[in-house]
């Protein structure tokens, strides 16, 4: 298994150099030239050929890749044109604002989503199982952003009972965290029912139930672990989506983390901050998928048995 | 009576031959009884093709030129007049949404049908050969898995320029992912059943295989995704052209007609209201109708 992790481990290296190259090749042929931006419309063009050649625009598509991964390589992700500052230094800034986010979100999400699958999947069919599907197909269908501004619009400006915008207390993570966690639930709680009503119509339950097993055993022991691993996949993709999610969210909510940091970056040509930004998530985004893959081995001894 | 024999015989000589033909075509016959039995797979269908009226007959059942502006009736609540109220130039909302489900619709069905097919082939191939082709294609998917949905959406839109063509293809390529683990991760299951076996010891290709036994296995997760992203797909166009990268005004697209909406929240909600209720609405009845189509489709709930 550790042999299995260092591999994956290494492996993430070409992943990442590829979204490098992605991100790299898509900002290249983006039109706007970032020097125009910076310096505004009436620059000399002296000073704009002076600050390209600071920048290094002036060199070929090769050649800047190269340029970027063994700055990349050393650490350097680059200056943000905006503020000047390191754009590891804005990163550093803003990251831990979103995965806090994250955290919460997914908390909610996971804790929501497997309370509300599986006891609609035990109780088939109940009113339970009814209005708890009910509420997933609504948070499945609601769009975040929307789902966002009406939580604002009921919370912070009609009952003023929290904040509509900033990320300074907890009181403000409330709603950004509602918002990208129950969409999240809603899938969690979908995939969960469904595999849970696939795994207990399988012969073994039906067996370990004429053993004379109690229900809450079956339900945990025998349907859960075998219902779990399209669920951790779930969890495993909502993570990312949730991260994406986050994007949005985090500008309606004024939430000062990467999301909102690489929109405005995106609208404003601000190239380096993009691609460390993509970076970042696309880094933190693979860890999750290597630790989803641990625990599919954890939770499955036949896919255990294949590292071995 | 002999001929009576002969007769009774020949009765079921009929009777077989009958039963032969209700057979083929009762895969297709029974997976549409059960999902006609299913009440919120039919409530799905319909309101999905209700969305599909609306799009086709646009010009012909809009009450307005969703386009036209008029200042005298700015930000109005909901009338006789204006059903839906009218947003920031006038215009009529009703009819913005109504052309909006062409947009959506159009974005949903073409992103995902591209999507899915590429992703299956992939995953496909990298599940039932494994080892290089497996490595190669599944490095390919990491790679655009590692980047989120929405960010590489925008990427590209930024890239490509805003338009509905380019929102396609941005959708199109960033949900091929998806589809890839999916299939792959049905067929690492299903290839080591017996069934699988048992058809390659008798002699049977490697395409015959998959496309006869490993693919119909595969069918209900692929369904439930395919639906799922075809809401999905319309509400990832909605969030791009919410902050402004995708289908930009005066298109009625609900993302962007949600987006303008924004500033006038407190009062006039109304403007975003709609909107919102108009996607909610596209991707609740394409959520329905997939979970339909699972029920009816997964033999394992055959009663």
């Amino acid at each position: 298994m550790t042999k299995y992790i260092a591999q994956r481990l290494l492996m993430m290296i070409p992943v990442m150099l590829g979204v490098t190259l992605i991100v790299y090749t898509l900002l290249y042929i983006t039109p706007g030239d970032p020097v125009d931006i910076i310096l505004g419309d009436d620059a000399t063009p002296e000073a704009a050929e002076k600050l390209r050649e600071e920048l290094g625009l002036n060199a070929g598509y090769v050649e800047r890749f190269f340029i970027y991964v063994k700055k990349l390589l050393q650490g350097d992700l680059g200056i943000c044109y905006a503020t000047k500052q390191p754009v590891a230094t804005r990163i550093a800034q803003t990251f831990p604002n979103s995965l806090k986010l994250a955290g919460w979100s997914m908390l909610i999400a996971t804790a929501l989503g497997l309370f509300l699958g599986i006891i609609s999947a035990v109780k088939q069919y109940s009113l339970f199982d009814s209005i708890a599907m009910v509420f997933a197909m609504i948070g499945n269908a609601m769009p975040n952003f929307w789902q966002g501004l009406l939580l604002m619009l009921l919370f912070a400006l009609r009952l003023k009972w929290l904040p509509a915008s900033g990320f300074t207390s907890w009181k403000h993570m409330i709603l950004p965290a509602l918002t990208i966690g129950t969409s999240a639930a809603a899938a969690i709680a979908r995939m969960t029912r469904s595999s849970m009503l696939e795994v207990i119509r399988q012969d073994y339950i039906i067996t370990a139930r004429a053993k004379g097993q109690n229900e809450y055993k079956i339900t945990v022991n025998h349907a859960l672990k075998n219902a779990l691993i399209p669920v951790v996949t779930t969890i495993g993709i909502q993570f990312g989506r949730l991260l994406g999610g986050a994007v949005l969210t985090e500008s309606i909510f004024a939430v000062p983390g990467v999301g909102k940091m690489m929109v405005d970056a995106i609208k404003a040509r601000n190239h380096p901050v993009v691609q460390g930004g993509v970076l970042m998530i696309a880094l933190t985004f693979s860890l999750v998928n290597l630790l989803v893959d641990i625990l599919y081995a954890y939770i499955d001894p036949r896919i255990r048995s294949q590292y071995k | 009576m002999d001929n009576k024999v002969i007769e009774s015989n020949i009765d079921n000589v009929v009777v077989q031959v009958g039963t032969q033909k209700i057979k083929k075509r009762s895969q297709l016959a029974e997976v549409w009884r059960r999902f006609r039995r299913n009440k919120s797979a039919l409530v799905g269908m319909t309101m999905f093709l209700i969305l599909v009226f609306a799009a086709i007959f646009a010009d012909v059942i809009s009450p307005y030129d969703p386009l036209e502006q008029n200042y005298s009736i700015r930000l109005q609540p909901p009338s006789a007049e204006h059903w839906f109220g009218t947003d920031e130039l006038g215009r009529d909302i009703l009819s913005r949404i109504i052309y909006g489900a062409r947009i959506s619709l159009t974005v949903g069905l073409i992103a995902v049908s591209v999507s899915c097919a590429a992703g299956c082939a992939l995953g496909a191939i990298a599940g039932y050969y494994g080892g290089k082709f497996d490595n190669i294609i599944m490095r390919f998917i990491d790679i655009i898995m590692a980047i989120p949905a929405i960010l590489l959406n925008i990427s590209i839109v930024a890239a490509l320029g805003n338009g509905l063509q380019n929102v396609m293809i941005a959708i199109g390529i960033s949900s091929v992912a998806g589809y890839c683990r999916i299939m792959r991760a049905s067929v690492l299951s299903i290839k080591e059943q017996e069934f699988v076996e048992a058809s390659r010891a008798a002699g049977a290709s490697d395409f015959y295989i998959i496309m006869q036994h490993i693919l119909p296995n595969s069918l209900a997760p692929l369904i439930i995704q395919a639906t799922l992203r075809l809401g999905g797909a319309i509400l990832s166009c909605a969030s791009m052209s919410f902050i402004g990268l995708g289908i930009i005004p005066p298109t009625p697209e609900w993302g962007a007609m949600l987006s303008t909406g924004r500033d006038f929240l407190r009062n006039a909600p109304h403007v975003t209201t709609f909107p919102g209720i108009a996607i909610m609405y596209a991707v609740f009845a394409m959520n329905l109708m997939g979970d339909g189509l699972r029920d009816a489709l997964d033999p394992k709930l055959k009663d």
